[in-house]
């Protein structure tokens, strides 16, 4: 490992001896948060892992079961069946802080009073039983989607902070803390010699006037 | 601070989310699509839900939003079915992460 390129002073050997401190002070925080991290994002991550493997599957069933009622529709009139959404959903976003990532925390709000998923908001002319079948089955999926999305952004900003962090804490351990210490081995090593040669050097010129 | 919900597809498969009260645009091509992303991003919606077909054509737009709060750009499949997209993103994340695939 290469030393660093200073100059073998006193001074420098405390300042270093500094940096070798806050060095290892912040190794052992930023390890700390990427364990943390880690433990949290893998519960996450598996929960995200199948909610994905279920929305999906419910959702390319529901959207199959549009196709078939739109396409014994005229558009038109499909249009004018959606023309007024039966319900609606608000969302609130907060900030939530897991080990210094800001992740989103979303709060869903529906719209209680048509909320009762049986209650259809069209006429039984120009609709037919498949488009029941499909508001029905996209009800259902809809919780499961907004859940979905709130921790897949989660995840998503997690893994980003922990390859940073990982990033960090092996800059700090295989690079600085490393060329740190051997740099201070370095000057005590060059203080003790100069010390030495200064003390032979009096010795000498002792000798020289006798 | 109240948001909204977008959905971007093609007409055939996510016009049924407009019963939802999300609220649905239709993009067939990059650029249509690319142009919505960021309209929507800019007008305050929280979660834009995006079918994987069209995903698959505007990769870097969606990579550009992955590192912000908002809006959380998510892959939905569309009727014709799932092309593994949205879980190989997934994957991704735990590759990064981990640095290895542990699901």
């Amino acid at each position: 490992m290469a030393k660093l390129n200073v100059n073998p002073t006193r001074m420098e050997l405390a300042n270093l001896k500094k940096r070798l401190n806050l060095a290892t002070r912040g190794h052992k925080l930023l390890k700390d948060k990427q364990d943390e991290l880690m433990r949290q994002f893998i519960q996450l991550i598996r929960k995200n892992n199948e909610l994905r493997i279920e929305v999906e599957e419910k959702l390319e069933k529901a959207m199959q079961s549009f196709a078939m009622a739109k396409s014994l529709l005229h558009e038109n009139y499909i249009e004018e069946l959606m023309a007024v959404p039966s319900r609606t959903v608000s969302l609130n976003i907060d900030r939530k802080n897991i080990m210094s990532v800001r992740v989103p925390q979303m709060n869903f709000h529906y719209d209680d009073n048509v909320s009762d998923s049986k209650d259809l908001s069209y006429g039984y002319l120009n609709s037919n039983g498949e488009l029941d079948l499909t508001f029905e089955a996209l009800t259902e999926v809809m919780p499961k989607m907004l859940e979905l999305a709130e921790i897949e952004k989660t995840c998503q900003l997690m893994a980003d902070e922990i390859e940073k962090t990982r990033r960090r804490v092996n800059a700090l351990e295989y690079m600085t803390i490393p060329q740190l210490e051997e740099t201070i081995y370095f000057i005590r090593m060059k203080l003790d010699e100069s010390e030495r040669s200064a003390i032979t050097r009096l010795m000498k010129v002792k000798d020289m006037g006798q | 601070m109240p948001s909204k919900i977008g959905v971007v597809g093609d007409k055939e498969s996510v016009l049924a989310f407009k019963m939802l009260g999300f609220s649905v645009f239709f993009a067939s091509e990059a650029k249509e699509t690319r142009r919505l992303i960021d309209s929507l991003a800019d007008k305050d919606y929280g979660v834009i839900y995006l079918t994987e077909q069209l995903a698959e054509l505007v990769p870097e737009t969606i990579t550009r939003y992955d590192a912000k709060m908002k809006p959380a750009i998510i892959l939905i499949p569309n009727h014709a079915g799932s092309r593994g997209i949205g879980k190989k993103r997934v994957q991704q994340n735990v590759e990064k992460a981990v640095g290895q695939n542990i699901l």
